[in-house]
């Protein structure tokens, strides 16, 4: 009713306010850049001043982090490593935020895409390459898909607090991990790290064309141009953003919301898991310990850097996969400890929060195009 | 040795060493819950209490290395607990943003800085918290190091009794309360709506912290950076199976507390088998518990009605 009465209204305005409302939506554009931007330079600055304290120059280790990260073409595809697991664990927590929920166990998913890929990969025995990748691929998604989904549906089905309850999974799935490597399926000449069987070498991911980088490069970016399509350009995802913006009104205009929601997490957790398998695939061959990464608290951060759109993933995991790859250089350079990047991260992280205050609030919109 | 002794109590060394873990791994359990408890109370959420349990854990080890005063590190670790809480505290006061996210944040910020800072604490060994031995009659040492008791937990076991008191019967109890229920009423009847929810979180971060000193100064009893695995979150996770009550705060972390230790118990009488399966007992039973406590359809009457926990 009102949309029609406001397309009516759009009809009889002037002929170049076609034009007008383009240039509209650029400024628009900048305007939801400049807060997440202001954040990002605030908690540099805050960084710097406590690397400061610990008695360097922040804009050396500023310069020495670029370098690691962006630097040189063999620190741009460490970064490029990085950035492909936090794409995926980003979508983890962007897709259900689409829908209002904010799920952070982005961590348990990876881990259990991690263990079923590495269990069927060797399973599959002499099978063609292709078909063991795409198999631990599918396993990978299934099982990721299942921790979240499984958060989703307590969610709708039982009111359990999703925030908490994929965290929970998460200590679960990494439970689960150590009882697996160490027991059913533990390769006995894994000893100083328990892990399972190899994949195989034949079995690893292939590198990308023309980079040192693996293919999950391709899944992460591909993964997420199709989040991006589904959640902004589908009947699916307009469903979605209504259940996240009123999930009375989505009721009341017969949306089924709780199958939304729990497709959602479904897919969600996929796109986690697929980051496990790829870690299993293309880095360890196998899985053991090393998955706990931190790749999925990261991608926690990643998904509300890019205000929870697929695209906008995109870049964040570059530049967070950047600020990950020159934590060992900082470790080399200056002595800071490992956690340097997670006192980076954190701080980014409470500055973008504190931000969303002034979010909407600065105007870069001039009024003759609509902005007040 | 103590593989002869284990034998002479046979099989009543699981549920002892239960008990005993329920008395030592609660301990962290109830500070950090009770602390999330009034926080709650006020219609907020500080998911935020796992990071302030670290830190509290780390500079509570640091202080008292350098004091050579464990109660001094406990004093520390709740200022900085407190410090965490305002932070938390202010930020949510801002118009638009959000308890939980910003909970999460302070989380990974927390932990981070944690493991910044205490990396020099790893390796040198502190002063820790005393304890009563309330197994002096027994000569068997399974029996002496159950009954091992710190203080620490005998405060919160005194605070947990007191504090359903104060919120029943105190003015400030009654204003908490209040404000939790319906922030229109309270702002209607003149009192600050964000102040005394963020007085509200200083005061949780400040016990979650001292929960965190217990952890390095008495049971594990040393800093390292595997010292808390998820004990802060399962603590918010607690007190919503509490039905937001003190007292029931301190049966559910002896609860959590026994669950904690099932795993190292059955192991120390030659269950191994599905050891690593057992670690995941407190996880699962939170969840369980979440799942049992919780209604699709309708909040619970007990649930401070500003709390966004479970919209």
């Amino acid at each position: 009713m009102s949309a029609s009465a406001s397309l009516g209204t759009a009809q009889t305005e002037q002929p170049d306010s076609v034009s007008k409302l383009a240039l509209a939506r650029v400024f628009r554009f900048f305007e939801s850049l400049a807060v997440p931007l202001a954040a990002l330079l605030v908690s540099f600055a805050l960084f710097g001043v406590f690397v400061a304290f610990t008695g360097n120059s922040p804009l050396d280790v500023y310069a020495e982090m670029y370098r690691g990260a962006f630097g040189t073409w063999f620190s741009f595809q460490n970064t490029l490593l990085r950035a492909a697991p936090l794409m995926l664990t980003g979508l983890c927590t962007a897709l259900p935020a689409r829908l209002g929920l904010i799920v952070i166990g982005g961590e348990g998913a990876l881990v259990m895409g991690g263990v079923a890929a590495a269990a069927i990969g060797p399973a599959l025995g002499g099978a063609p390459p292709p078909v063991v990748t795409l198999a631990m691929a599918t396993f990978g998604m299934a099982a990721g898909a299942l921790w979240i989904g499984a958060a989703g549906a307590l969610r709708v089905l039982r009111g359990v607090n999703e925030t908490i309850s994929s965290l929970l999974l998460s200590y679960i799935a990494i439970a689960l991990l150590n009882h697996l490597v160490e027991g059913p399926l533990k390769d006995p000449t894994s000893l100083n790290k328990p892990s399972t069987v190899h994949i195989g070498d034949h079995n690893m991911l292939a590198n990308t064309p023309g980079f040192d980088v693996h293919l999950g490069l391709v899944f992460g970016i591909v993964a997420c141009l199709v989040c991006y399509v589904l959640m902004d350009r589908t009947t699916f995802g307009f469903g979605g953003r209504i259940v996240g913006g009123n999930v009375r009104a989505a009721r009341l205009s017969g949306l089924g919301v709780k199958k939304l929601v729990i497709i959602t997490c479904c897919l969600a957790g996929a796109a986690a898991g697929l980051a496990g398998m790829v870690e299993v695939a293309a880095v360890h061959g196998r899985a053991n310990a090393s998955l706990v990464a931190g790749y999925g608290y990261s991608g926690i951060l990643v998904a509300f850097l890019a205000r929870q759109n697929p695209l906008a993933i995109i870049p964040v995991s570059l530049l967070l996969g950047g600020i990950g790859a020159s934590g060992g250089l900082l470790q080399r350079a200056f002595g800071l400890p490992d956690a340097a990047v997670a006192v980076l991260q954190g701080t980014l992280f409470v500055v973008l929060l504190a931000s969303e205050t002034y979010q909407g609030r600065i105007r870069l919109v001039p009024r003759a195009l609509g902005g007040s | 040795m103590e593989g002869v002794d284990a034998s002479s109590i046979g099989i009543w060394g699981v549920p002892l060493a239960v008990l005993g873990g329920a008395i030592r791994i609660s301990t962290p359990f109830l500070f950090v819950s009770l602390g999330e408890c009034i926080t709650e109370k006020s219609g907020r959420v500080n998911l935020g209490l796992e990071g302030t349990l670290v830190m509290g854990a780390m500079s509570g080890y640091g202080v008292s290395y350098l004091t050579g005063s464990a109660w001094l590190g406990v004093l520390a670790a709740s200022a900085i607990g407190a410090l965490l809480g305002a932070l938390h505290g202010f930020l949510c006061g801002r118009p638009r943003v959000n308890d939980i996210a910003v909970g999460i944040a302070l989380m990974l910020f927390g932990i981070g800085l944690a493991f910044f800072l205490g990396k020099p604490l790893i390796q040198p060994s502190a002063p820790r918290l005393p304890s009563i031995p309330f197994g002096f009659f027994s000569d068997s040492p399974q029996v002496r190091s159950a009954l091992e008791v710190n203080v620490l937990f005998l405060v919160g076991l005194a605070l947990a009794p007191a504090l359903r008191w104060a919120l029943a019967n105190t003015r400030s109890g009654m204003v908490l309360r209040v404000v939790g229920e319906g922030a229109e009423a309270a702002r209607a009847m003149g009192y600050d709506v964000l102040q005394v929810r963020l007085l509200a979180t200083v005061v949780g971060g400040a016990l979650a912290g001292i929960g965190g000193s217990f952890l390095s100064l008495f049971y594990p009893g040393s800093w390292n950076e595997g010292l808390s695995s998820g004990q802060g979150l399962m603590a918010v996770a607690l007190v919503i199976f509490a039905r937001w009550d003190p007292v029931r705060c301190l049966y559910a972390s002896l609860l959590f507390g026994g669950a904690s230790a099932l795993g190292p118990a059955l192991q120390s009488v030659g269950v191994t088998s599905g050891y690593y399966l057992f670690n995941a007992a407190p996880y699962a039973l939170t969840l369980l518990i979440m799942v049992l406590s919780s209604s699709a359809t309708e909040a619970s009457a007990d649930m401070p009605a500003e709390l966004s926990v479970s919209r």
